[in-house]
C-alpha cells in the first residue's frame, strides 16, 4: 500500500479554487517531485497535505484519513513540513529551533540522538548552535528546516522549493545530504521545485502540475524523456 | 540621605508590583502580540477572590496559591471562551473586546463585593525586620516575591519545552503548527500564566492600597509603561523596566519640587516616552534581524 | 486562520477604499441627502434634550473622524485624543470666559491650536510605532486632566472646579431654542468637517497616507515624504477633535479636568471601531455609539451598567467585526449580489 494517498484533492484561498481535484499516490521510501510553473498550484499541493488551507477531497496518510485535520494534529502523523521561506523562529536559537522540531516526541535519547545526527549531516549548524537563527544565513536557515523537519523523526517530508535563493553549489551540497537523509533514514520524500532537472536527478517519480491538475506522471526517468517536459521545463 | 533610601525602597516595593504586572502584559504580549488592557481587572479580580477566601478561614500562603490557580484556569477560560472569536479579525477589534472585559469586571466586582474600601492581610510582619528604619518587612517581600515569580517564569521559558513551544507560538504560529505545536492552546496558557501573575501582584499591592474595584487602574499602567521601558519581548527587561518606573516615579514625587504627588505619573510618563523615542524597542527589547 | 485574518483586512481595506472613492454613485448621492434631511428635520421631532444628545452624536461624530484619518486611514494608533478634545474645549472656554469671544470664533482658534499642538506632537512620534505610540498617545492623555489642575494654570483653567460658559442664543431673531440653534450650528460645522475630510481623502494625499499604512517602505520608495505627511496626518487629525472639542464644551456649557481624561480616548476609540475603521461616513455611527451605548448599558442593567457596555461591546466585535458602517455594506453588498443571481 501507498504511504500517501491523495484522491480529488481540491484547495481553496477564500473563493478562489487552485487545486482542481489531484490524484497521486506516493511510495513508502521513495522521493517523488511535482513540477510545474509558477502558480500552477506545487507550494499549495504541500500546504493543502497539512491542512494550512482550505480543501475538499481525500487524503490517506499510512492508513489514516488525515484530510481536514488540523495542521498541528496532521503533522503529529509523522510528516514534516519544509515550509516557503523556511518558517525559522528567527528569535530563537539554532539549538532551540532545531529542539522544537521533537516537539512532540516523547523520547528524549532518541532526540538527543538525532539532534547529533543533524550535526552530522550539517556541522555548520552546530557550530551556531546558540546564535539567534534569524541572523544566519539563507542557506543555513535552508538547512536549519530541513534539520528541524528530520528531528520530528517523520515518515515523510514535504519539501518546498529547497534550492530557493541558495547558491548553485550550495544547492547541490544540499541535494546530496537529501538524498541520504532518503536513504539512511528511510524518510520518504515530496519535493516541489522550480529547478526541474535538479529535482528529476534526485527523485524516482515525478507530477506534472499546470493550472491546479496534474497532466503528466510518471517515473522520473520518463518524465526526463518527454517532449513537453523538456522542452518547457529542462530547456534543452 | 535617610528618606532617600526610604523613598527608594518604597518605590522598589511598588515597583515590584509594577513589575508583575508588566510580567503578567509581557506573558500575553509574547503569545499573541497584544496588550491586554484588562489585565489590571482579573487582577483586581483575583485579588477578591482571595480575600473572599480569608474571610473563608483559608490560611494565608494557601489562599495564595489556591487564588493563583483559580486565576489561571480562569485566564485559560477567557481566552478559550471569550477572546477566540475575534482573534486574528483585527487588532483594535481585539482591543475593544479587552476593553469590554475590563468594564465587565470592574462592573462585577463593584456588584459582587461593592465598592466600599476594604483591608487586604499581607503575610510579612509589621516590624521592620533587625529594626531598621529604611524599609518596611511588606516592602521587602515584595520584591522579594516578584523576583522569585521571575526567577519561575524565567525558568519555565528557558527550560522547559511547553515555554519554548509558547515562545515558538508566538514568534512564528504557522511554523509553530507545522511541528504540531498547538496554538491555540498555548495562547490559552499564556492567558492563564498572565492571570495567575496578575494575581500575584493585585494580592501584593492590597495590603498597601486597599481593596477595592478601581485599585488596579493606574498599577496597570505603570506596568506598561514599564513593561516598554524594559523591552516587552523581554521578561527581565520588563520586570527591570517595572522597577526603574517605581523608583522614578516615587522620587520624582518627592524630590522636585514643582511636579509634587499631582503631576508624578505625568511626569514618569513623559521621561519613559523621551526614552523609548531614543531607543524605540526599549531599553532591553529584541531587536530582531529582519531579511527583507 | 492567519488567512482568515488576511481576507478579513482586505475586506476592511476594500472597504475603506469604496468609502472614500474618488466619485460619489448615484446611490450614494441619494443616501447622503436623505441623511441631511434627516438631520435637519430631527430637532423638530425630539425634545430638546434628545437635541442636545444629538448635537453631542454629532460632536462626538467629528472627533471619531479625526481619530479615522490617523488611525484609519493612516494606521497610526492613538489613545490620546482626548488631550486633543480637550485643549479644543478649554479653547473654547478660556475664549469665550476670559476674553468674551463669540463662540463662532473659537473653533477655527481651536482647530489652529490643535494643528499645531498634533503635528508637534506627530514629529517625535514619528520614531514610535504600534504599541510605542499607543504609550505615548496614552502618556498624553493621562498627562492632560493632571496638567489641566496643576495650580499655576488655575487663573486661566479654573482648575479642578473648570470653567463655566454661557449658552449662545440663536442670532438674527430667530424663534427657536438655544439647543435647537445649537444642533443646527454643529450640524453645519460637521457637514463642512465632512466634506473637507471626504475631499482631502479622496485623492492624492488619501492614497498617499493609505500608501503609508499598507507598505510604508514601498511608499517611501515612490517618493512619498512619509515623515511629513505621518505629522501632518496627527496635525489634521487633532484639528478635527479640537473642534469637535470645542463645540463640546459650548454645547454643554462646562469645561472642567475630570471630563478629559483617558477615558474619553477610549470612548472616541470605541466609537472609531464600531462605527467602522477607515470609513467616512460611519463615523457618525461612532458618535451614536458613544453617546447612547452607555444609556443602552444603564437599561439594561442599572446595578451593573458597566458590564452592560462591557457585554455590548464584545457583542458588537462578534457579531459586526468590521463596525456598523462596514456591516451595512456588506448588507448591501449581499443584497445586491442576490439580486444579480436571481
Amino acid at each position: 500500500m501507498a504511504l500517501l494517498e491523495v484522491s480529488k484533492l481540491e484547495a481553496f484561498y477564500g473563493q478562489t479554487q487552485v487545486l482542481r481535484g489531484l490524484d497521486f499516490s506516493l511510495e513508502e521510501g521513495g522521493i517523488t517531485t511535482i513540477l510545474g510553473a509558477n502558480g500552477a498550484g506545487k507550494t499549495t499541493t504541500l500546504r493543502a497535505l497539512c491542512g494550512m488551507v482550505r480543501t475538499r477531497g481525500e487524503v490517506a496518510f499510512g492508513g489514516a484519513k488525515i484530510a481536514g485535520g488540523a495542521t498541528e494534529s496532521i503533522v503529529r502523523h509523522g510528516i514534516a513540513h519544509v515550509p516557503e521561506g523556511r518558517g525559522t523562529f528567527v528569535r530563537l536559537s539554532t539549538e532551540e529551533n532545531l529542539r522544537l522540531g521533537a516537539y512532540t516526541r516523547r523520547d528524549p535519547q532518541a532526540v538527543g540522538e538525532d539532534l547529533e545526527r543533524v550535526f552530522q549531516y550539517f556541522p555548520r549548524l552546530k557550530e551556531r548552535r546558540h546564535q539567534q537563527a534569524g541572523t544566519l544565513s539563507g542557506g543555513e536557515q535552508q538547512m536549519l528546516a530541513v534539520g528541524r523537519a528530520l528531528m520530528m523523526g517523520p515518515r515523510l517530508m514535504l519539501l518546498d522549493e529547497p534550492s530557493f535563493g541558495l547558491a548553485p553549489n550550495l544547492t547541490e551540497e544540499l541535494f546530496d545530504i537529501l538524498g541520504a537523509i532518503n536513504k539512511e533514514r528511510k524518510v520518504s520524500m515530496l519535493v516541489v521545485e522550480q529547478n526541474a532537472s535538479l529535482a528529476l536527478a534526485i527523485a524516482d517519480h515525478a507530477y506534472l502540475l499546470e493550472t491546479g491538475r496534474i497532466v503528466i506522471s510518471g517515473t522520473a526517468k520518463e518524465i526526463e524523456q518527454d517532449e513537453t517536459v523538456r522542452k518547457a521545463y529542462l530547456g534543452y | 540621605m535617610e528618606l532617600f533610601l526610604q523613598q527608594t525602597f518604597s518605590g522598589l516595593a511598588f515597583g515590584g508590583v509594577y513589575a508583575c504586572m508588566a510580567l503578567a502584559v509581557v506573558m500575553i504580549y509574547q503569545a499573541t502580540d497584544h496588550l491586554n488592557f484588562a489585565q489590571g481587572e482579573m487582577a483586581m479580580f483575583s485579588t477578591y477572590i482571595a480575600y473572599t477566601l480569608i474571610t473563608w478561614g483559608v490560611p494565608y500562603w494557601w489562599t495564595f496559591l489556591l487564588a493563583m490557580a483559580i486565576s489561571f484556569v480562569g485566564g485559560v477560560l477567557i481566552e478559550r471562551v471569550i477572546v477566540r472569536p475575534v482573534e486574528g479579525t483585527s487588532v483594535l477589534n481585539e482591543v475593544i473586546v479587552f476593553i469590554g472585559l475590563l468594564a465587565i469586571f470592574n462592573s462585577v466586582a463593584g456588584w459582587i463585593w461593592e465598592y466600599t474600601i476594604k483591608p487586604f492581610p499581607s503575610p510579612f510582619p509589621k516590624e521592620p525586620l533587625f529594626g531598621n528604619k529604611f524599609v518596611g518587612t511588606h516592602d521587602l517581600g515584595v520584591i522579594g516575591v516578584t523576583l522569585v515569580v521571575l526567577f519561575a517564569v524565567f525558568l519555565f521559558f528557558r527550560f522547559t519545552p511547553v515555554g519554548l513551544a509558547m515562545r515558538a507560538a508566538a514568534q512564528d504560529p504557522a511554523s509553530a503548527r507545522l511541528v504540531g505545536i498547538r496554538v491555540g492552546w498555548m495562547l490559552a496558557l499564556g492567558w492563564g500564566l498572565a492571570a495567575a501573575i496578575g494575581a500575584v501582584a493585585g494580592m501584593l499591592v492590597a495590603p498597601i492600597v486597599f481593596l477595592e474595584p478601581n485599585m488596579m487602574g493606574s498599577i496597570l499602567l505603570y506596568g506598561f509603561a514599564g513593561a516598554l521601558l524594559g523591552g516587552i519581548t523581554n521578561p527581565a527587561g520588563a520586570v527591570f523596566g517595572g522597577f526603574a518606573v517605581g523608583v522614578l516615579e516615587t522620587l520624582v514625587g518627592a524630590y522636585v519640587p514643582f511636579i509634587g504627588s499631582e503631576l508624578k505619573l505625568s511626569f514618569a510618563l513623559v521621561l519613559i516616552v523621551a526614552v523609548l523615542v531614543f531607543r524605540p524597542s526599549g531599553l532591553f527589547g529584541f531587536v530582531v534581524v529582519k531579511r527583507v | 486562520m492567519g488567512v482568515q485574518s488576511q481576507s478579513t483586512n482586505s475586506r476592511l481595506r476594500d472597504l475603506a477604499a469604496l468609502a472614500s472613492g474618488a466619485k460619489l454613485s448615484r446611490l450614494q448621492w441619494s443616501g447622503i441627502v436623505a441623511a441631511v434631511v434627516f438631520g435637519l428635520l430631527l430637532p423638530l421631532l425630539v425634545s430638546d434634550y434628545r437635541t442636545f444628545q444629538f448635537t453631542l452624536v454629532l460632536v462626538y461624530g467629528i472627533a471619531v473622524l479625526g481619530l479615522n484619518i490617523l488611525t484609519g486611514f493612516n494606521g497610526q494608533f492613538s489613545l490620546g485624543h482626548s488631550a486633543f478634545y480637550a485643549i479644543g474645549a478649554y479653547t473654547a472656554a478660556i475664549m469665550m470666559d476670559q476674553w468674551e469671544f463669540a463662540y463662532y470664533w473659537t473653533l477655527p482658534a481651536a482647530g489652529v491650536i490643535c494643528l499645531v499642538a498634533g503635528f508637534l506632537f506627530g514629529l517625535p512620534a514619528l520614531r514610535l510605532e504600534g504599541l510605542y505610540l499607543a504609550l505615548a498617545t496614552f502618556a498624553l492623555s493621562i498627562a492632560t486632566p493632571q496638567f489641566l489642575k496643576y495650580d499655576h494654570l488655575e487663573k486661566w483653567t479654573g482648575g479642578v472646579q473648570g470653567v463655566t460658559i454661557i449658552k449662545p442664543d440663536a442670532p438674527f431673531g430667530l424663534q427657536i431654542s438655544q439647543d435647537n440653534w445649537l444642533y443646527y450650528f454643529t450640524f453645519v460645522v460637521m457637514l463642512l468637517l465632512f466634506f473637507c475630510a471626504w475631499n482631502l481623502l479622496r485623492g492624492r494625499t488619501g492614497r498617499a497616507l493609505k500608501a503609508i499604512r499598507d507598505n510604508p517602505i514601498a511608499a517611501r520608495a515612490m517618493g512619498i515624504n512619509t515623515a511629513l505627511y505621518k505629522s501632518l496626518t496627527f496635525g489634521v487629525s487633532a484639528l478635527y477633535t479640537g473642534v469637535a472639542g470645542a463645540l463640546g464644551a459650548i454645547a454643554i456649557q462646562f469645561v472642567a479636568p475630570d471630563s478629559f481624561t483617558f477615558f474619553l480616548s477610549v470612548a472616541i476609540l470605541v466609537g472609531m471601531v464600531i462605527g467602522g475603521i477607515g470609513s467616512i461616513p460611519g463615523s457618525i455611527f461612532g458618535g451614536i455609539v458613544i453617546v447612547f451605548i452607555p444609556n443602552l448599558a444603564e437599561k439594561i442593567s442599572q446595578a451593573a451598567a458597566w458590564a452592560a457596555y462591557g457585554t455590548l461591546l464584545i457583542l458588537f466585535m462578534y457579531f459586526m467585526p468590521l463596525g456598523i458602517w462596514g456591516f451595512i455594506r456588506m448588507g448591501y453588498a449581499r443584497l445586491t449580489r442576490r439580486r444579480k443571481a436571481t
